[in-house]
């Protein structure tokens, strides 16, 4: 599964500065592109229900990102078009995120746009239309190892940058056919080389929010997609109690809440506690949020389910990893071993703060992705 | 792009080297305003004047009954909005163009009635549909001659009567049968009918209503008299006299067999095409003469438009959207299609420009393309 050379790339263009680049450099290295935007929400479609104001602004997909991927796409010449995956989206992405909040979950979008949709659909239609690669604007590396033969996904050189966290999915295969250009180099050179081509994006802000969100609202987002699908809010308010199981306080939904959470305890409770309580646990079927103090924040063990491996094979037994469980978790050192029904348990050396079912756990060795999975 | 084997004129057509002649004057020294008092004026309104009467008769209808617009979305939104009133009922169909089909949506904001009749599965819509929807307050009734994307033809004339008879009006969007068919409004009996310029070899940004002597019009834009006040706003002197030269250019061409010969390339295509496995025609009945409508059983057309642009056949599917992506068709999912088939279907739409040893070259590509794509899926 070595990857050929001169052949057909499709550049995957969201019209930031990262995808844009990534063409414009690829471009000058004289590689045959196809530049291909996906439309995968309509962000005017949630205007004017529930909570959301008649004029949405928002980012995702919006008729001026769709704008600036083309005018780049003309600046430096390549064939450009747009490829609507609103329905994939909706039922890959968009429902799930949903189901997981109402389930008292914190779910990542990002990996299942990743999973679903660029490294599955993008690079089903690159192949359909002559591409053997596509080309993204992800800050991560990657390459193949004969020695083990295997493709490695790792961290890139711009750590502050890395989104490997949001990539743990990749099969071999798609690691197989995908570049990853900005992997070697740091965000300022990025821009600088915008800049050099005076690509209009240049000066783009990056993205920060979840794409389809606007401003990152995901309470109002909720109400308002479940309005716009005739759906009710299913009634999910409930007790807040400690750890000991003791009605502390009142809440009006699960969904409200993520564990680590502080903000919309502390006057839903009967009595002020010294510190400030935080939430520990939500269980969806009782609808109690366990709150309590920091220190009860942290744990050192979690189950880990529908894994995908990368740097190995399979996990035969005890490995010694470096564990992420957030995005802005620093990799902590751990072990993994395997677990009952092919789920992997992961227990880190120290304690860890909020350790969040719903969020991704994944595994390092170095700069290497040695896999991932989900936190039950 | 040059060599690109253009199969898109549903979407839009060559501008004819005639037609492009026709305009260039008023682009350049002959520039004047229809309404001045001036030669100058004098000039550009002769040059209005004279495109009414090529359109008047390439529809045989009287140039005062011609209405010039700024194309096919305005007319079908002047029909619409020119005639309805809140408390009226509209008879209309699920597979319009957006331009009816989005009028309606609003005029039913506005408190009109509205009706959206399902075709057939063959995509035609049915007179007795129209007779059964009909209700006191039924003021117009709007159905399109040809669909934009099977091509299927409606029988406009019995809609006509029909509709005549519990004393509605008729309007129909005939802007993809312009060229393409012979259009009568008098024999088709209707009060309306929309045109476009740019569908029948002539400029983007004209187009005309046929509005009968004797309807009233409540006009969209207010401002001069220009069009007899049903249509406020300079007039676009270049545009409207290249659409008279199209229109004459278009009666023609159907004068001279013209709609055979489009038709007898569009059933070699047709043939060619159906020799692939698992293809079949949507709206496989009485069709505009050269519009083929094909769906490929697992391919996503989206896909194939693009490799298919990529080896030089312009094609499409689905309706463009705002962003120039594309949607299922509204059209072919309104004749029953899955959606799954709706987004396997391709739309190829030829022209008098087309020609047979292009017919032939498409086929190949677009037999080798679907294909390379049912490989590349699995």
């Amino acid at each position: 599964m070595q990857q050929e050379t001169n052949s057909t790339i499709a550049v995957a263009m969201s019209g930031g500065v990262d995808s844009s680049t990534v063409a414009a450099m690829l471009r000058d290295e004289g590689h045959n592109l196809i530049g291909l935007t996906l439309q995968l929400w309509n962000q005017r479609r949630l205007a004017g229900h529930e909570g959301m104001p008649e004029a949405v602004r928002g980012r995702c997909c919006s008729i001026d990102d769709v704008y600036d991927a083309r005018r780049v796409a003309e600046q430096i010449g390549i064939p450009y078009y747009i490829v609507n995956q609103e329905e994939r989206f909706e039922a890959d992405v968009v429902r799930p995120f949903v189901n997981e909040y109402l389930a008292g979950r914190t779910p990542i979008p990002c990996t299942l746009c990743n999973n679903h949709l660029k490294f599955d659909q993008l690079l089903l239609t690159a192949r359909q239309i002559g591409a053997d690669r596509i080309a993204t604007g992800h800050y991560a590396r990657n390459h193949y190892d004969a020695e083990r033969g295997r493709w490695i996904l790792s961290r890139p050189a711009d750590k502050s940058k890395d989104q490997t966290y949001f990539l743990f999915g990749l099969t071999q295969t798609q690691l197989a056919r995908t570049l990853f250009p900005l992997g070697e180099m740091e965000k300022p050179a990025v821009r600088a080389i915008a800049q050099q081509r005076d690509l209009g994006v240049a000066t783009k802000p990056d993205s920060q929010e979840i794409c389809f969100i606007p401003g990152g609202d995901y309470k109002t987002f909720l109400a308002a997609y479940l309005d716009e699908q005739g759906e009710e809010m299913p009634a999910s308010a409930g007790d807040l109690v400690n750890a000991r199981g003791e009605v502390v306080g009142h809440h009006t939904g699960i969904h409200q809440f993520t564990v680590g959470q502080r903000k919309g305890i502390q006057q839903n409770l009967n009595a002020h506690p010294a510190s400030p309580f935080y939430v520990l646990g939500i269980d969806a079927e009782s609808h109690n949020v366990i709150v309590g103090h920091e220190e009860e924040l942290l744990t050192r063990e979690a189950i880990i389910d529908r894994v995908n491996w990368i740097s190995i094979p399979e996990l035969s037994g005890e490995l010694r990893v470096q564990a992420k469980v957030r995005h802005r978790h620093e990799p902590a050192p751990a072990t993994i071993s395997p677990a009952e029904d092919d789920t992997v348990r992961l227990v880190f050396d120290d304690l860890q703060r909020a350790v969040t079912p719903g969020q991704a756990a994944v595994f390092y060795q170095g700069n290497e992705v040695v896999g991932g999975g989900w936190i039950v | 792009m040059q060599n690109t084997i253009y199969l898109d004129a549903n979407a839009t057509t060559a501008l004819l080297p005639e037609v492009r002649e026709a305009m260039l004057p008023f682009l350049d020294a002959s520039f004047g305003n229809a309404s001045s008092v001036h030669q100058r004026g004098q000039r550009a309104r002769s040059a209005v004047d004279h495109a009414r009467e090529q359109v008047a008769t390439l529809i045989g209808c009287r140039a005062n009954e011609v209405v010039f617009t700024s194309g096919g979305t305005e007319s079908d939104n002047l029909a619409l909005f020119g005639t309805l009133r809140a408390g009226d009922h509209l008879i209309t169909s699920q597979i319009e163009h957006h331009a009816v089909l989005h009028a309606a949506e609003e005029l039913q904001k506005r408190g009109v009635e509205v009706t959206f009749l399902a075709p057939k599965k063959d995509g035609r819509i049915e007179t007795e549909a129209v007779r059964a929807a009909i209700q006191p307050n039924t003021r117009l009734v709007s159905i399109m001659l040809a669909n934009n994307e099977t091509g299927v033809l409606n029988p406009i004339a019995e809609i006509a009567k029909i509709a005549h008879e519990a004393g509605a009006l008729v309007h129909t969007d005939a802007v993809q049968g312009g060229g393409k068919i012979v259009i009568d409004v008098r024999s088709f009996g209707v009060d309306l009918l929309s045109l476009s310029a740019h569908k029948m070899h002539g400029p983007q940004g004209a187009g005309a209503l046929f509005v009968k002597k004797g309807v009233k019009l409540q006009p969209l834009f207010f401002g001069g008299a220009h069009e007899r006040q049903r249509r406020a706003g300079t007039e676009n002197v270049a545009a409207i006299a290249g659409m008279g030269v199209a229109a004459e250019y278009a009666r023609s061409f159907l004068k001279n067999d013209g709609e055979r010969q489009i038709g007898v390339l569009r059933g070699s295509l047709q043939e060619k095409l159906l020799q692939i496995p698992g293809t079949q025609i949507n709206g496989n009945t009485e069709r505009v003469c050269n519009t083929l409508n094909i769906r490929f059983d697992g391919v996503d057309a989206d896909a194939l438009v693009i490799a298919l642009d990529l080896v030089g056949v312009a094609a499409s599917a689905g309706s463009a959207c705002q962003s120039g992506s594309t949607e299922p068709s509204h059209v072919l999912l309104a004749m029953e299609l899955s959606e799954r088939d709706a987004r396997s279907s391709l739309r190829l739409s030829l022209s008098r420009l087309t020609k047979a040893d292009e017919i032939d070259r498409a086929a190949e590509i677009i037999a080798s393309t679907v294909q390379r794509l049912r490989n590349a899926s699995l």
